[in-house]
């Protein structure tokens, strides 16, 4: 059953735009038909991310106004079977499409998608209500900050309030090496405080930049460890039981030098 | 050199993620009380309508507010009281 997926997470920057170019690659890969929407009209990125700027002849704002037709504003991913992008307008605001607009839109696409991922906007105003307006489920994506953190939960208790039960917690850029140290917050720690599931935990990655510099998805890539967290918790949201990959870290020289000192 | 001695023989410190995780509980809690001005006036209102049953109260006086202190989080209302109503239960209560 088709299914429309809001990436969400109240706070800028934490990765929403490079988890929906990933996890839609991951689920593609997978063999899924899937169609990503990009839902931050004004200051659209995903395309960039993807690598598919030059392709884009009309954008969502066109699909909703009625100017042209769903299928001649999806723009197809030439390296991955069924991969597709709505992209947003970059010249108008988010005021341009409305709640209903962008629901009618979400359930148009399921009737040819297994998955609608849509990329919401930061903030928690109309244009984060209009990338929700059509989602059956969500996807919180937070890292390991307080700031963003807090704005999580926030997000979570709006997404309960338009009614979205179904949503889970992806933490990104988690750096193993400093939740060791206690100078992270760690998993549980994140996952305790919001109450809410895990679907993912990306590890801190410099791979994503490198990759997202020549626009592929870093799942595309097998070196990058983020991109096998992605492609796990893409087979997550298809509802395969994938266990987490290990965070733990190779002991340093200095620790076990201290261990053995009897300092720890 | 001494960065090294230094950090291998200095007290330890409180994880910072310790502090975090703390300051992280409360701010949630202060957010999910969701503590909005309306929200406080309406609880205020409620709160007056109850007390004004058994007492005349200086509503111009009255200050509700959530208050953070020593990991905690409590609400703290000063009703100015003006007269206790006669007849209005407390004493049978009592």
């Amino acid at each position: 059953m088709a299914e429309t997926i809001v990436i969400t997470s109240g706070k800028g920057g934490v990765g929403k735009t490079t988890s929906v170019a990933n996890l839609g690659s991951a689920l593609a890969m997978l063999g899924k038909k899937v169609a990503m929407v990009d839902a931050d009209i004004g200051l659209r990125n995903l395309d960039l991310v993807m690598g598919l700027e030059n392709r884009i002849v009309y954008d969502l704002v066109d699909v909703a106004e009625g100017y042209c037709k769903l299928r001649q504003a999806l723009v197809r991913d030439k390296r991955v079977d069924g991969l597709f992008l709505l992209p947003a307008a970059q010249t108008r605001d988010k005021t341009a499409v409305s709640p209903d607009q962008m629901k009618s839109l979400c359930d148009e696409l399921k009737e040819e998608f297994d998955y609608v991922l849509v990329d919401s906007p930061a903030g928690i105003e109309q244009g984060f209500r209009n990338a929700a307006a059509g989602a059956d489920r969500a996807i919180v994506i937070t890292t390991p900050e307080l700031s963003a953190v807090r704005d999580a939960d926030r997000v979570i208790a709006l997404l309960e309030s338009m009614e979205i039960y179904d949503h889970k917690l992806l933490i990104n850029r988690i750096r193993p090496l400093m939740v060791k140290k206690g100078d992270m917050l760690d998993i549980d720690d994140v996952l305790e405080q919001l109450a809410i599931d895990l679907i993912g935990v990306i590890p801190e990655d410099e791979m994503i930049i490198v990759t997202t510099n020549r626009g592929e998805p870093a799942v595309l890539n097998n070196h990058s460890k983020a991109g096998q967290a992605y492609r796990n918790t893409a087979r997550r949201i298809m509802g395969e039981e994938v266990p987490f990959l290990s965070l733990d870290v190779p002991e340093g020289l200095l620790t076990r030098l201290k261990r053995a000192m009897g300092f720890k | 050199m001494f960065d090294i001695f230094s950090r291998v023989f200095a007290p330890r410190q409180t994880p910072s993620k310790n502090i975090a995780n703390e300051r992280l509980r409360m701010v949630l809690i202060h957010d999910r009380a969701s503590v909005s001005p309306q929200f406080l006036e309406s609880l205020k209102g409620d709160m007056m309508a109850v007390i004004s049953k058994y007492a005349e109260i200086d509503e111009k006086e009255t200050v509700v507010n959530f208050s953070t202190a020593d990991g905690s989080v409590a609400l703290v209302a000063n009703i100015p009281i003006k007269r206790v109503k006669r007849g209005s239960g407390i004493n049978r209560n009592i």
